[in-house]
């Protein structure tokens, strides 16, 4: 029964984590078609800016805002400088991207050192909720709060807003989107800044539990690949949905089948795409 | 169809370069060997790739995976079960075609962006089992020492420099089946379906077929690969199938041009000796194999054959000015 | 006699949109047939659910006989059908020449051979030169399609339609686009065309349709509004009154 209700706890907890990366990754993915290997970078960096801003300002909140605005601003300008002119064009992305990241690991590497960091959280979000004989990280459940608020937030915008509207159409169709004077290039900026920032919020909270340390960024990116494509390119159900899945399965795979459990995330994952080549939620 | 240089020009090159390749090894530094013989074995993975993405139009994010599959099976048979090489090619190639058999079912039911994300998948869940399945693959530890091969032959592979020409035969062999198949009327179709694969399913082809035909020799080849590999290494990771190296090959391919075999073929030679030569001078060569990656796609993006391509035509223009 | 192609009841709607609604035809061998029809009346949806690019929402296509409703394209190219395109389909990076030779060799079963020179195929080569040389292209065999006229391209779509030697061949708007001097020689062409041909023309330009065939059928809003010879079409009120304009 304890195995369960922990095991369970920590799949959802991790769960919520690659929602907070994956969310910007599928709606990146469902507007721009582009495959974006810096995500993972944008997570890596996010953490290791905040780690400075905290030690500078001692504050986790401006940490954590920090982080996010400045990844935004390098979202931004990727996006400007170096992919807007590709799009269509997926191999010139994926080695495009993938340059940026490389770029971005070694500057990492160079202004913060090889070793792993721990980000200090704060005194209120340490500690354990008892509940009966089981205990709950306060930590782990505040990452459950954020994802639930991200999602929720996300969804008003995108289901409830003129700005989300305009985004949904340029998801179903851009040609049709341009054509009827939505500002497709404006968007798109947006959803990408939007989309690094989200990352660099999940990095600074990973920076909590996980650690801060050089290959985090390729590490988590395939975890964001897999979410994205079991739920399907540009959906947030299907991202919200995805990470659950990909975060019990994990839990559940290193758990009970150790020998296996990379095999128990990518297998379903596989077997998913073999019947819907186009993830659970997507749309071709 | 369309070829870098005139017919005559391209023969010649063609000679020289494995003349090359066959007389000045024995001059060449021990470093340098060993990075000639890493260029050749990963000039047969670019070029296994090259058939896909460069002559059929499909990028994938998974062709690591293969060869891992044939690095494993050396690793595996020839650590446990001492298999020799000809055993040992045999099942590594066998188990690359017959995964990619199954990995194409699969991948080919999607297009674009699609079928890149499909790859990545099936490529994670070949890695996801080298990490994890520790009972067959020791895992993160990889598999090691795995001996060189021994032919019965009066050389000693052993050495760097036997082990070198049998890099290039392989490497001779791979080119030589790969361009057969590029000028046939197989590859043909191939070239038809990058240009508009709409068109060729009118005229009646059976465009999938002609796709996935593709996609398997590509894999077939890619474990031919991996087989050297295990062998030239002596060890096996899972590092080896890393996502990253899907993707190194994909520059590789795109550095060198695409559809033009030997295009990548030199790709291949200009990442190896980059990645190794560079690390030796600064520390800061992820930071230059990243300046390479986003340079190709901004100032070469049809490669290093394009360029001399778009160099010739710019030639006879001036010429004829 | 078996007619080439018969349509019964066929229908085609996208998302709630019907584009086709109970098209019913049917094209007798040797038939030269015009489709005409306002813009947006179905006319290349009609094509490609014939060609078998797009599948039918209901009803029955007959091709040679034989039912093909949910047939694959190649399979339907196979039994004797080819088609162009009013967009110009072509494959734009390759020389005239070598779109013509995948066209030749695209039914014969050596187009599976991986292991031979295609340089060693005279017949396809030989197929492929004569078809470029009866579209009048022979002397730009190595130019590469983006550099031909678009006039050479809308003839070269003809080369590569007849390369299989069809037994039926849709030409959808083989004039589009060209200048009138250009479109008396694509005329003259078509007209060349092995009589045995059936073929089914999409046309807009009337003097083009009546030059090339006999029989018109007129779609309006994705249904038959006639069907029969070029006289009674034209006579036809309803026809006068949302086609050919009350003049």
């Amino acid at each position: 029964m304890e195995f369960w209700v922990t095991q369970l706890f920590n799949g959802v907890s991790y769960g919520a984590l690659l929602f907070l990366l994956a969310g910007g990754l599928s709606l990146i993915f469902g507007m721009m078609r582009i495959v974006n290997m810096t995500h993972g970078s944008h997570y890596l960096l996010g953490a290791y800016l905040a780690l400075t801003f905290l030690t500078r300002t001692g504050s986790y909140v401006l940490a954590l805002l920090g982080g996010a605005l400045a990844i935004a601003v390098l979202g931004v300008i990727e996006w400007d400088r170096f992919l807007q002119g590709l799009r269509g064009q997926e191999l010139a992305q994926v080695l495009t991207t993938m340059g940026l990241a490389l770029i971005f690991q070694d500057l990492a590497l160079v202004t913060w050192g090889g070793d792993p960091y721990n980000l200090k959280i704060p005194a209120v979000l340490s500690g354990k909720y008892h509940l009966g004989t089981f205990f709950f990280p306060v930590y782990r459940v505040f990452i459950i709060v954020v994802a639930l608020g991200v999602a929720v937030v996300l969804w008003l915008v995108v289901e409830r807003t003129r700005v989300g509207a305009m985004m949904r159409a340029t998801v179903d169709d851009a040609e049709m989107a341009r054509g009827v004077g939505i500002n497709v290039s404006g968007i798109s900026l947006g959803v990408f800044a939007l989309g690094a920032a989200l990352a660099a919020v999940a990095g600074v909270v990973a920076g909590g539990f996980l650690g801060i340390y050089p290959g985090a960024d390729f590490e988590i990116l395939s975890y964001a690949f897999v979410v994205v494509i079991v739920g399907g390119l540009g959906s947030l159900r299907g991202a919200l949905i995805g990470s659950l899945l990909v975060g019990l399965l994990d839990n559940f795979g290193k758990a009970l089948f150790p020998e296996l459990s990379y095999f128990t995330l990518f297998a379903p994952m596989a077997a998913i795409l073999a019947v819907r080549p186009t993830g659970l939620f997507g749309r071709a | 169809m369309a070829h870098v240089g005139a017919p005559w020009a391209q023969r010649l090159g063609l000679a020289l370069l494995l003349l090359a390749l066959l007389v000045t090894p024995p001059f060449l530094p021990p470093y340098l060997l060993t990075l000639l013989t890493q260029t050749l074995i990963y000039a047969i993975l670019a070029m296994s790739l090259d058939l896909t993405l460069g002559y059929t139009g499909l990028a994938s994010l998974g062709h690591a995976a293969y060869l891992g599959l044939g690095a494993y099976s050396v690793g595996i048979l020839a650590t446990r079960w001492g298999a020799g090489f000809w055993m040992a090619l045999l099942v590594g190639i066998a188990l690359a075609t017959a995964v990619a058999a199954v990995f194409g079912l699969v991948a080919l039911r999607a297009t674009g962006v699609y079928f890149l994300m499909i790859t990545l998948a099936l490529g994670m869940v070949v890695w996801g089992l080298a990490n994890r399945w520790v009972s067959l693959t020791r895992g993160d530890n990889g598999i090691s020492p795995v001996p060189r091969p021994v032919l019965g032959l009066p050389w000693s592979f052993g050495r760097a420099l036997p082990f070198y020409y049998l890099a290039l035969v392989g490497f001779v062999l791979a080119l030589v089946v790969l361009r057969v198949i590029v000028r046939s009327p197989f590859g043909a179709t191939l070239i038809g379906i990058r240009e508009s694969e709409s068109r060729m399913r009118t005229l009646g082809y059976h465009v999938w077929l002609h796709k996935y035909l593709a996609f398997v020799i590509s894999g077939a080849v890619g474990g031919f690969a991996g087989v050297l590999w295990a062998y030239y290494n002596g060890f096996v990771t899972p590092s080896d199938l890393d996502l990253s190296v899907s993707i190194e090959v994909l520059l590789m391919v795109a550095l060198g041009g695409r559809g033009t075999l030997l295009g990548p073929a030199l790709g291949a030679g200009v990442i190896v000796l980059l990645k190794n030569l560079v690390s030796v001078y600064t520390q800061r060569w992820l930071l230059i194999l990243g300046l390479v990656y986003v340079g190709t796609i901004r100032y070469a993006p049809e490669g290093i054959a394009g360029a001399l391509m778009q160099w010739r035509r710019w030639m006879q223009r001036a010429r004829a000015a | 006699m078996t007619p080439v192609l018969s349509l019964t009841r066929v229908s085609k709607s996208f998302g709630g949109l019907a584009a086709l609604s109970d098209v019913s035809l049917s094209v007798g061998p040797g038939e030269r047939r015009a489709i005409i029809g306002p813009n947006g009346a179905g006319k290349t949806t009609l094509f490609s659910l014939i060609s078998g690019e797009a599948l039918p929402s209901g009803g029955e296509i007959l091709l040679f006989g034989r039912d093909v409703t949910r047939l694959a394209p190649h399979r339907r190219a196979a039994l004797g059908l080819a088609r162009t395109y009013q967009i110009t389909n072509l494959f734009p990076r390759l020389t005239a020449f070598a779109n013509c030779v995948l066209a030749a060799q695209a039914l014969r079963p050596m187009k599976l051979h991986p292991h031979r020179d295609l340089r060693r195929y005279p017949e396809v080569l030989h197929r492929a030169g004569e078809v470029l040389a009866a579209v009048g292209l022979a002397g730009k065999a190595d130019a590469t399609v983006q550099d031909l006229s678009h006039g050479e391209q809308r003839q070269l779509e003809i080369a590569l339609a007849i390369a299989g030697t069809p037994r039926l061949l849709l030409l959808d708007e083989p004039t589009a686009g060209l200048s009138p001097a250009e479109s008396t020689t694509m005329t003259t062409l078509l007209k060349g065309l092995d009589p045995s041909i059936t073929l089914l023309v999409i046309e807009h330009d009337m003097d083009v349709a009546f030059a090339l065939t006999d029989r018109i059928t007129v779609l309006h809003y994705g249904k038959v509004v006639a069907d029969g010879l070029r006289h009674e079409v034209t006579a036809n009120p309803l026809v006068q009154e949302i086609y050919l304009g009350v003049a």
